[in-house]
């Protein structure tokens, strides 16, 4: 008998069918409570002294359990970004019974607790599972949580629908039998749009799927790219890959990586140092070798299986309508905060009539991705009246509606402005990615989030922060790169000296498709200063740039560094 | 120490011999180095003991002639050993005995198995029953592996039922 058989018949979905998300089947709810008594068992034995504390580390990391400052911390997997609304008021949920009420959404599209208990551990993994929801591998030496576009499936400019791979890595990256114990952690991201809001090129595998020109399903293959203390733009090793052949050519990636990768210094072990020593050319060669001798049916996923699970992510039932410019056009006229948060927070839909809308995690003087359980229940409501019941996370932490009519985004927005969700500031200066840094991270060396909110009082004038243009700040509170601050326009980075806290300023980082890597401006500045250098630094963007039209990434390219350290460090 | 094949102890019936030591007319594990010098017309069964980075291709040659593989665990976080395994089993047919010696833990014990091991070496006293528990807690699977089996087979359920 197949085990796989024997949960055919029980493999209707028990969720809303409107969102359009994986639902799970049996088999996945099966898996899940199987992986949830085993981690019950790990912390029985580690608690009973059968598993020594190195032991444990990492079977409870690749359970989402990270021992932090303070407290225990749980970083759910929210898978590629997408949540349903009962998934969120389970985060909810969760976020009462067993945190202080509230979560942080990260750079990774997941969304942590900071204040577990270990004891509850277990318990709190049972109550996520009852939504589906899970804290698998999104730490730990393994393939972690796939990120994707926050509009997948929406976007007017996407081509082919990542999700449908994303889930498909899913379900092979989880509990991988050889993929378990790499050398580090191991991060896959996938867009299927023109402009690339995952971030492939600072990933170890970064995706792009697209089509041929007969209409052939393949993938563009980024390796080695990443953050952290060696930041570097991946490589391409294909230009295409096709659909057949996906998960062989993953896992002839992986294999290299898992044979080869550095397993002696903690620092030198992700995939970039591994392309780095052998040179990209010799790289691919290893996993061109590795590839042709994969056997390729056994990894070929069958036609059937991609549609059904395309049909997972099958457009929730749209109306039918045209595209409301004028009600809209109206509504923008007669109001102009709505008009603003409309021009900012809101991204073209590939359907008629509809639109994605972004709920900035990142009001003025706020803690950037935090979220309190109240404000979670809400967006869920609004998502159930609106969205489909479905809600997305970006991996610049604010939130998506992904589905909206266009003849509703007004009342969404005053739903959303009573809950001081509608910050009109996305791509802003005060849209900042910041990690939870010294307030919460053992791993941190200097805060990030008052930083964060610094900036965000400073910059708090929408008029300039309009004017100012599209700039992203990121900061993050270690070498460890949690807040991508290497790809921002403006990078922050928290070092060290001497027990005092320190900040790197970096410009001219990009995380889209003309990635690149900020460069370091001049000698780090004390905690009091930093605010102020940022200013600096964006009032000689003001001053030097050709028109209101060239934003902050193009004039800096234009003028390069000089000017910006000039004036930072211009002797006073 | 005692050998687990499918959760189960087992008698062992090689003898690890060391470099320098007189191979006996019985079955004998012997580094990989050595084998290189092993009259290639003995009888008794051979086995070789490989550390985690052993690449695949220096065992190859070598397949033919011996019924057991050995793969060192230095440290349980040490993944090398699966790649290993697997390599021989997948690229290079071997059909023999695939051991996990050293480091691993029974949670990694399934993971092992999947990746071709067919045994594992646990420390004396060591407790079994989270081996033997290790076996039947996760026995759900989402990704091809090497025994080949449909079942484990997840992915491919959605052909069935979409």
């Amino acid at each position: 008998m197949d085990i796989a058989d024997s949960f055919a018949e029980l493999a209707i979905p028990q969720q809303s069918t409107r969102a359009g998300i994986y639902h799970y089947d049996a088999y996945d709810r099966a898996f899940l409570q199987e992986r949830i008594a085993e981690f019950r068992g790990q912390v029985e034995r580690r608690l009973a002294g059968a598993l020594t504390e190195d032991e444990f580390k990492p079977l409870r990391l690749m359970n989402g359990l990270y021992l932090q400052l303070h407290a225990y911390m749980l970083r759910c997997a929210v898978p590629y970004g997408i949540l349903s609304s009962q998934q969120m008021r389970q985060f909810a949920h969760v976020a009462r019974t067993y945190d202080r009420g509230y979560g942080h959404f990260t750079t990774r599209q997941n969304l942590q607790f900071n204040w577990i208990k270990l004891v509850e551990a277990p318990d709190a993994l049972a109550a996520l599972a009852e939504a589906d929801l899970h804290a698998i591998q999104t730490s730990g030496n393994c393939i972690r949580n796939v990120t994707t576009d926050e509009y997948a499936g929406a976007a007017a400019d996407e081509s082919v629908d990542p999700r449908v791979y994303a889930e498909i890595l899913r379900q092979w990256s989880t509990l991988h039998p050889e993929f378990s114990f790499l050398p580090r952690k191991f991060k896959i991201a996938i867009t299927g749009a023109a402009v690339d809001r995952a971030a492939i090129q600072v990933h170890d595998i970064g995706l792009a799927v697209k089509r041929d020109a007969e209409g052939r399903i393949g993938f563009e293959v980024w390796v080695g790219g990443g953050l952290g203390r060696v930041p570097v733009i991946g490589n391409k090793i294909r230009d295409w890959l096709g659909e057949d052949d996906f998960l062989a050519y993953m896992e002839a990636v992986l294999r290299v990586y898992n044979a080869l990768g550095g397993r002696e210094n903690i620092h030198k072990a992700r995939i970039k140092i591994l392309l780095r020593d052998v040179g990209p050319a010799k790289f691919t060669e290893m996993v061109e070798r590795e590839f042709s001798w994969i056997p390729k049916e056994k990894f070929r996923i069958d036609p059937e299986v991609i549609a059904a699970i395309r049909a997972h992510f099958d457009p929730p039932p749209f109306a039918v309508l045209p595209n409301a410019a004028a009600t809209l056009a109206q509504q923008v006229a007669a109001n102009a905060a709505f008009a603003a948060w409309v021009e900012h927070n809101t991204h073209p839909h590939k359907q008629p009539g509809y639109v994605s809308a972004v709920i900035s995690l990142k009001p003025i003087g706020g803690v950037p991705g935090d979220a309190s359980a109240d404000q979670m229940d809400a967006v869920a409501d609004l998502a159930d009246r609106y969205s489909f019941d479905e809600v997305r996370v970006s991996h610049i932490q604010n939130l998506v509606l992904p589905h909206v009519r266009q003849d509703e985004l007004f009342e969404v927005w005053q739903a959303l402005a009573t809950l001081d969700l509608a910050t009109p500031n996305i791509g802003t200066v005060t849209d900042i990615i910041a990690c939870p840094g010294l307030d919460y991270c053992s791993l941190a060396n200097a805060r990030a989030i008052p930083v964060a909110q610094n900036l965000s009082e400073r910059f708090r004038s929408l008029e300039r922060q309009y004017d100012i243009g599209q700039l992203f700040l990121n900061i993050s509170g270690c070498i460890n790169a949690c807040g991508h601050h290497h790809v921002a326009h403006i990078g922050i980075l928290g070092v060290d000296k001497k027990g005092e806290e320190f900040y790197q300023i970096t410009l001219g980082g990009s995380a889209t498709n003309d990635a690149a890597i900020g460069d370091i401006v001049g000698a780090a500045l004390s905690y009091d200063k930093v605010v102020d250098a940022v200013e600096t630094i964006i009032q000689t963007y003001l001053g030097l740039r050709t028109s209101a039209a060239e934003k902050f990434i193009d004039a800096y390219r234009r003028v390069g560094m000089a000017p910006f350290k000039d004036a930072l460090y211009a002797v006073a | 120490m005692p050998l687990l094949e499918s959760g189960q102890p087992v008698a062992d019936r090689f003898t690890a011999v060391a470099d320098d030591a007189v191979l006996p007319d019985a079955p004998a594990l012997i580094p990989l180095a050595r084998i290189a010098s092993v009259d290639a017309g003995r009888n008794a069964e051979l086995g070789v003991q490989v550390t985690s980075s052993t690449a695949p291709e220096a065992i190859a040659p070598y397949l033919d002639r011996v019924t057991l593989v050995a793969i060192e665990f230095p440290k349980f976080r040490d993944g090398r050993g699966f790649t290993i395994a697997r390599t021989l089993r997948e690229r290079y047919g071997y059909t023999g005995e695939i051991r996990a010696v050293g480091h691993l833990l029974p949670d990694q014990y399934s993971h092992a198995l999947r990746c071709g091991f067919t045994s594992a070496v646990v420390p004396d006293g060591a407790d079994l029953a989270p081996w033997r528990a290790a076996l039947q807690v996760v026995t759900l699977a989402y990704q091809p592996d090497v025994t080949g089996s449909d079942p484990l087979d997840g992915l491919r359920r959605h052909r069935r039922y979409g």
